[in-house]
């Protein structure tokens, strides 16, 4: 595999490389290709960033199908309450439930809160934790940056086989006799501390909890070793401000997970103490069937803090490296440096540290003092200005720029289109007094679906078409990867447009059905289009993952070992580069990142030094 | 040609693996941090019992601050390739930590005795887990030394850069559930 070599244009890298490079001497030692020994070490037991990266992007994409797939069931019930599910019954088994006059089947309720749940909980970790992450942190941070591998591999490896782990823990929960988990992807006590709360809470909740324990151990493992390899193995040359924005995006994402998932773990094990040995942290005086709880004087609001110390963070954690990566797709096709690259590279810290500090602007309504709201309030309005600098930037790099217009060019544009339509109802949302009339409706619903669920997957999809020929050596079918932007987009807004209108109307989240109150029934119309828009969305998704799989054997194969004209050193690796990424010599970065068109080139690679009297941009 | 290189990437000053436990330390640290946040906050809604610490925490707090002396003067003995030292100390902090151990437990007894048991009031609660998670950590650390203690006994002495990075290793993760403690155990008892 590894002796596919390149013939034409990126010739001249490779000499610089091996002029200007810097020889490590890792392939003088046995161990330079022991990697390569075996099925299993190369491909499942793999401690090699790129194998790994495509572990954790293939499990992620195996999620977000399921992830999914729960939304469409569940939405429905939510537009067509009056029809028949019985013709899911083979899927869902007794979870359908069958009048046994009419023949009409029906989503059992407590399965409608599991669904809604999972579907949180699989999107949010693991699919745009793991799987976005996970994949891109692994792919380029070593590659981008000139290493080998990652500073520890053997962890790295651990990091995917504890979310492997993870996962097998949750999927198994989703059989359950009680079902899987249904008090919501946050988990909030009582209906999590209390195993008799409701069927999930019992071993549905028991199981949620150990898997997402182990996800964190996964996401820890992997921060580790993110963070070291930024600051510890960039080749010579590389300085900070070399960068590219991508790195700097993983870099800030990882610091965030280290230090905001292990408060999780803290407020699961209270949790886990309250559940199991009949302790108070959470649990206040309860009644349950009639009877008294001995638990006395917990606190709810407790946990709430906890979780969303953690659930404030992980929204960036979720969003940076897209933003990451869009910079870099649209710097790349836009042929233009980005703009702003200190600008950007300042907003990601500022968000970074922000996050911090705007959590309990989820807990606006759960009783928290309305002063301490204010200080919250402020901070929260005050990450709109970071955003608005990086928006502004993307749309400056876009400006009078050649852009090139395929899927991965379209997908940074469309995501730069739904952060911005997500963010503006943001500013709405971190206002408590508005909050009072919106909380809890589908405006939250609409307004996070677009800025941190839509565009991290529009951030993840400009990735994927971008990297792909990286990844697997071959190109992913452009026409349908812009069939696929186009039905996305379109069906996107389709579905979360309209839900701001319910939200605003005051249409609770979380209901089953809402057919039954006079207040909402001129919606069901409105229901029924967004469901109809969220089922074919799913199918333009199900043609993006035919058109993966199918390209990964099939696709088009890359010649080239700089398809796309780019500046970082990921594209002076062979096509499919073997282990240690470089053949010989490790580049030595002599530029910044963004050298495009400049001196009348159309791009400069990051090995090629300065010329007399040249600046570097970067610094 | 003038290189241009800017810098050499700091790639010397501080071996990756270290620099990797440094930042797993900081992580973990986030973990008590937060418990002990809880603690505070949990403490302001009031129906508090009020409690001192059991006397017991005070001798394993001694104990397990001796153990990283022992640890660091064992590490120092090793680079230094003075065997018989190195072998002396690492068992004796091998010991210290094992009777941190059990000093914790009889601690936790001598709460229990007290009138303060577990699941009475949150404020025992707290301490009880906080120092239970507290004390997994340090058997994370005493299955280190038994490795270290394995492979000092096990293998023909000899000083080398991948034992020596081991055993700093170690000690790294060793002295910070020791400062953790420390800090642990000043917050439980100034903060009640």
């Amino acid at each position: 595999m590894a002796t596919v070599t390149t013939t034409a244009p990126a010739v001249q890298e490779e000499k610089l490389i091996e002029e200007l490079g810097f020889d490590d001497h890792f392939h003088e030692h046995e161990h330079g290709d022991k990697y390569k020994s075996n099925f299993i070490t190369k491909y499942i037991f793999s401690m090699d960033h790129k194998i790994i990266a495509r572990q954790f992007l293939i499990t992620g994409m195996i999620w977000a199908i399921i992830g999914a797939g729960m939304s469409i069931i569940f939405r429905m019930q939510l537009g067509f309450p009056e029809e028949s599910m019985a013709w899911l019954r083979p899927l869902l088994g007794k979870w359908i439930e069958i009048n046994p006059d009419t023949g009409v089947g029906t989503l059992a309720p407590e399965f409608y809160y599991a669904l809604v749940t999972m579907h949180g909980t699989i999107i949010v970790f693991f699919v745009l934790t793991a799987g976005l992450s996970g994949t891109f942190s692994n792919l380029l941070i070593p590659l981008q940056l000139g290493a080998r591998d990652m500073a520890s591999p053997f962890l790295n490896m651990l990091s995917y086989w504890f979310f492997f782990l993870s996962s097998v823990i949750m999927f198994y929960s989703l059989f359950l006799s009680t079902g899987p988990f249904a008090g919501g992807w946050v988990a909030y006590p009582p209906l999590s501390a209390l195993p008799q709360a409701s069927d999930g809470s019992g071993t549905g909740m028991t199981l949620w909890t150990l898997s997402l324990v182990f996800f964190v151990v996964s996401v820890a493992l992997g921060g580790v070793n993110y963070v070291t390899t930024v600051l510890n193995m960039r080749t010579k040359g590389m300085n900070m401000w070399r960068m590219p924005l991508t790195i700097w995006a993983f870099f800030v994402t990882a610091i965030l997970a280290l230090l905001s998932f292990p408060v999780l773990v803290s407020g699961f094990l209270l949790l886990m103490f309250d559940r199991g040995m009949g302790t108070s942290f959470y649990l206040s005086e309860i009644f349950i069937g009639g009877q008294a709880l001995d638990h006395v004087g917990g606190s709810p609001i407790l946990y709430q803090h906890l979780f969303w110390f953690l659930g404030h963070p992980e929204v960036y954690i979720i969003i940076l490296p897209a933003m990451g990566l869009v910079s870099e797709v649209l710097s790349v096709h836009c042929r233009k440096p980005i703009f702003g690259y200190k600008a950007m590279v300042f907003s990601i810290l500022a968000i970074g540290f922000l996050s911090f500090i705007v959590w309990a602007h989820h807990m606006f309504m759960s009783g928290v003092n309305p002063f301490i709201s204010n200080f919250f309030v402020i901070f929260t309005l005050i990450i709109a200005v970071p955003s608005a600098v990086k928006v502004f930037n993307w749309i400056s790099t876009m400006y009078k720029a050649n852009i090139r217009y395929n899927a991965a060019s379209l997908f940074a544009i469309g995501f730069v289109s739904m952060f911005i339509s997500g963010g503006l109802t943001g500013i709405f949302l971190g206002n408590s007094a508005i909050d009072i009339q919106m909380h809890d409706t589908y405006f939250v619903v609409a307004h996070f679906h677009i800025v941190m669920g839509i565009a991290a997957f529009f951030g993840m999809f400009a990735g994927v078409y971008n990297w792909f020929p990286k990844m697997f050596g071959r190109y992913m079918n452009d026409t349908l990867g812009k069939i696929h932007f186009w039905g996305t987009i379109v069906g996107a807004y389709a579905i979360f447009w309209p839900m701001h209108y319910l939200g605003m109307a005051g249409v609770p989240r979380r209901y089953y059905r809402f057919d039954n109150f006079d207040t909402f029934s001129h919606f069901a119309t409105m229901n029924q289009f967004i469901t109809i828009a969220a089922i074919l969305t799913f199918g333009f998704q199900i043609l993006m993952v035919i058109n993966f799989f199918y390209s990964i054997w099939k696709g088009k194969k890359v010649t080239t070992q700089n398809p796309w004209g780019a500046t970082t050193i990921e594209w002076t690796t062979p096509v499919r580069p073997g282990h240690g990424n470089w053949p010989g010599k490790l580049p030595t970065v002599q530029r910044w990142a963004y050298d495009y068109g400049k001196n009348g080139r159309e791009f400069i690679p990051q090995v090629e030094p300065l010329k007399e009297g040249e600046g570097d941009q970067g610094h | 040609m003038d290189l241009t290189i800017q810098e050499n990437t700091g790639r010397n000053k501080i071996h990756p693996y270290k620099f990797a436990m440094w930042v797993g330390c900081g992580s973990l640290l986030m973990m008590f941090a937060s418990l002990t946040s809880a603690y505070v906050v949990r403490q302001a809604a009031g129906n508090w019992l009020e409690f001192s610490l059991p006397d017991i925490f005070k001798v394993s707090t001694a104990v397990i601050l001796l153990s990283s002396v022992t640890l660091h003067s064992s590490y120092l003995s090793y680079k230094r390739g003075k065997e018989q030292a190195y072998k002396l100390l690492l068992v004796a902090s091998f010991i210290l930590g094992l009777s941190f151990f059990v000093f914790q437990y009889l601690g936790w007894e001598q709460m229990a005795a007290s009138g303060v048991p577990f699941t009475i009031n949150p404020s025992g609660d707290f301490v009880y887990v906080i120092s239970w998670i507290h004390a997994a950590h340090v058997l994370g650390g005493i299955a280190a030394l038994a490795v270290a203690l394995i492979h000092a006994f096990g293998l023909k002495f000899k000083v080398t850069e991948k034992r020596r990075l081991r055993f700093d290793l170690t000690l790294t993760y060793w002295h910070f559930v020791d400062l953790l403690w420390v800090y642990l155990f000043l917050f439980l008892t100034l903060y009640r």
